[in-house]
């Protein structure tokens, strides 16, 4: 792991968990994989703490453990996971737009905790849900439910591997660790439940109803006297799902950039028939019949069958390979994935100029270029063609090859070509991009922490005016109390909000960038 | 690989023209020092992309950072004593669910070791009647030291007493509803409080997991 990810690793767990759980979590992550007892010596933190950490890193799917050899148990951390926390409100966003805000409560919950079995799950967000509801309404626990459903049988939901159980008890000593499994086939099967409820407002404390049970506080637990029916079966968000469904939706905004609006609707028709039948890493999708795609266009676009073949064909030949002929259908993942960067990297070069991301796009059509066949297609003078070259080249986004005329390579006498190789430029960027987020995350902690003072004040400031409007304070006194702020702190909040909104729009697009880049890395590794 | 270093000119191994100086011409200096931290671009940055969703996804963060705070799952430094107590500070405190995780699925190792197992109904009584008040500490305390023997039992007692004035974190508001999970929820902050002594604590133990812990590498004293 690169320094850069460590750190980053590091930022996200501090924020997320709290400073003990960071520094466990990025010992594991330098370490690889520790024992229990070595990771508290290592840290110089208390038994007790280290034990706390682990369980709360474990139940998030971020620490995995594996039993070894005399029954010493090794955890692992995974540091990929801890970074796919940058993309939660992406997730959980996406879901609100597929399933609407019973799904998008559904997985926020589930992303919170980790791990959540469905009757916990469905109770929570039946009980969020009727919050904001008007009064009197409640949510159904059975709508609830069968959100979930759904969202299990597209597999946005998984179940997660699952203690064994034993029939019979073990002659020795049970194992020091359970060792999880997980059957294919029953990742998503959801449990026959049938829960029957409705969702409970918490009532703030004036307001006591004499026929709400008083167990309503922030503190109350499930009501453990019943047996849970699910108990032991626990599921968390498929992530990779939700990585898949990204993939798509970048192919079908490249397609529709690249033609037009049905073209799009046609690939995204085919993505969505090989939604499930092709895994989620899998270079090309099955093989459609274009009757098939025909039958599964939504409903509204009633073009014929023709006129449908004719897009079809126009896709495959478009020098891009959307679509293959005949055999193969969707070089999905693979092409598009060159597309997206390609239109990355020369977003980024825009930073140097467009002239470069000219250089770099010509470079990158023709594989190999001399120096004085850049400046000639590029139509760019000398001078600046050499500068430009030379800032990429130790930015390291071009690469010499050198040609040699002579056995013995005389400088003089060799061919230097300019050459772009994507992996290793996708790489840097990959790296930059984990740098800039680590460095927008310091600045917004640092921010805040500088107004800290002001921020707790407006915030006293607030919870006062709201107390007084609850119980019915003039206009005059409300005056009063809001100009204890005066009007440049005013301002400073104002600066400081719009900054820190700023910052975390940035942290959210650099995220989008690194998925592209992540998921194009990752299945040209496969390819090789 | 000497080669020629030219006497007393420069002479270049490749065509200098190629690189872009002409003959002659005065090479640029040599950098002595590091680049500066904050170099100044020449170009700005493409704007933000901005609509509805990405609204949407920026008050999602905002929100999710500030719910996680509150989650049961982060873990907050124990602060040291301030010096002088506020009295803001009592009504700042952030109430946060406990959270047990469930035990089948973890190593055995990371149970927090039950040394309160004989203490367990009484504790759990004894807290009902009233958290916080030394009252029921001491009697709470007192319960425990009829039943293990081999302790140093007065410190503890003080320092049991200590920790629970202190910890603010703890769950102290009084509810006196909270019957239900008591118990394992209680053994677990017992734990908690009784590890922030330095004191030994795994003595013999009646047999209770010794032997079999993976913790009994550790530099206790035994005989």
């Amino acid at each position: 792991m690169t320094q850069a990810e460590i750190k980053l690793c590091s930022l996200l767990l501090q924020e997320h968990f709290g400073e003990i759980v960071e520094k466990i979590g990025v010992h594991l992550i330098r370490t690889g994989s520790q024992p229990l007892r070595v990771i508290a010596h290592d840290t110089g933190t208390s038994l007790d703490q280290v034990k706390k950490a682990l369980c709360v890193l474990i139940q998030h799917n971020l620490v995995s453990y594996q039993v070894h050899k005399r029954g010493v148990v090794e955890y692992e951390a995974q540091c990929s996971r801890v970074l796919r926390m940058l993309r939660y409100p992406r997730y959980i966003y996406t879901t609100k737009t597929l399933y609407s805000d019973t799904g998008e409560l559904i997985v926020e919950e589930l992303l919170l905790n980790g791990k959540l079995t469905m009757s916990a799950v469905v109770k929570k967000v039946a009980d969020r849900l009727t919050e904001t509801m008007e009064d009197g309404k409640t949510m159904d626990y059975a709508e609830v439910s069968n959100t979930f459903v759904r969202l299990a049988d597209t597999h946005f939901v998984q179940r997660c591997p699952s203690v064994p159980t034993t029939e019979n008890s073990d002659p020795g000593p049970p194992p020091p660790a359970p060792t999880l499994v997980i059957n294919e086939k029953d990742m998503y099967l959801v449990p026959k439940l049938s829960l029957i409820g409705k969702g409970k407002r918490r009532r703030s404390s004036d307001e006591d109803a004499a026929g709400e049970p008083k167990a309503k506080r922030p503190k109350h637990t499930t009501d453990n006297k019943e047996p849970i029916p699910d108990d032991g079966i626990y599921w968390q968000a498929n992530l990779d799902r939700f990585h898949q469904h990204f993939r798509d939706q970048a192919i079908v905004s490249a397609v529709a950039n690249r033609m037009d609006q049905t073209s799009s609707e046609i690939v995204r028709t085919m993505l969505r028939m090989s939604e499930i039948t092709t895994s989620s890493s899998a270079p090309f999708t099955q093989p459609l019949s274009s009757n098939e795609i025909f039958r599964s266009l939504p409903v509204g676009y009633n073009i014929s069958k023709q006129v449908l073949d004719q897009y079809l064909t126009l896709l495959a030949d478009d020098p891009l390979e959307f679509v293959g002929k005949s055999g193969d259908s969707g070089g999905g993942m693979y092409v598009i994935s060159i597309l997206t960067t390609c239109h990355l990297l020369s977003s980024f070069l825009s930073r140097f100029g467009s002239r470069c991301a000219r250089i770099f796009r010509l470079v990158l059509q023709k594989k190999h270029l001399e120096q004085k066949q850049v400046e000639d297609f590029a139509m760019i003078p000398a001078k600046e063609a050499k500068d430009m070259l030379y800032k990429m080249l130790s930015e390291n986004f071009m690469s010499l090859q050198e040609i040699p005329k002579t056995p013995d390579h005389a400088p003089s006498r060799t061919f230097y070509l300019y050459t772009v190789n994507i992996l290793s430029a996708a790489r840097m960027l990959l790296h930059r991009c984990y740098k800039s987020i680590a460095n927008l995350i310091e600045r917004r902690q640092f921010e805040t922490k500088e107004n800290k003072r002001l921020l707790e004040k407006s915030q006293r400031v607030e919870a006062i005016i709201a107390s007084m409007q609850a119980t019915g304070a003039e206009e005059a006194q409300l005056q009063e109390i809001e100009e204890m702020i005066t009007a440049p702190e005013r301002q400073q909040l104002e600066t400081l909000k719009r900054n820190v909104n700023k910052l975390d729009a940035s942290e959210i697009q650099v995220d989008e960038t690194i998925f592209l880049l992540e998921s194009y890395i990752e299945c040209t590794m496969k390819r090789q | 690989m000497a080669g020629n270093k030219g006497r007393g000119r420069a002479a270049y191994t490749f065509n200098i023209e190629a690189v872009g100086f002409s003959k002659g011409e005065k090479l640029p200096d040599v950098v002595l020092k590091p680049p500066p931290l904050f170099p100044d671009t020449d170009y700005k940055p493409v704007p933000l992309k901005t609509g509805e969703g990405e609204e949407y996804m920026l008050a999602l963060k905002q929100e999710l950072r500030e719910t996680m705070k509150r989650m049961p799952y982060f873990i907050e430094t124990p602060e040291e004593r301030q010096d002088i107590e506020r009295y803001s500070k009592r009504y700042m405190k952030v109430y946060k669910e406990e959270w047990i995780p469930d035990w089948r699925r973890l190593p055995r190792e990371m149970m927090p070791r039950n040394k309160c197992k004989k203490a367990g109904p009484k504790p759990k009584k004894a807290k009902d009647a009233g958290k916080g008040t030394s009252l029921t500490n001491t009697a709470d305390v007192l319960k425990k030291i009829e039943e293990l023997e081999k302790r140093d039992d007065g410190e503890k007692s003080d320092e049991e007493n200590e920790d629970k004035e202190g910890s603010k974190e703890k769950s102290k508001e009084g509810d006196d509803d909270d019957d239900d999970d008591a118990a394992e929820q209680e053994e677990y902050d017992e734990e908690e409080q009784e590890e922030e002594n330095d004191y030994i604590n795994s003595y013999f133990e009646d047999g209770d997991d010794f032997g079999a812990d993976s913790d009994d590498n550790m530099d206790e004293a035994t005989y």
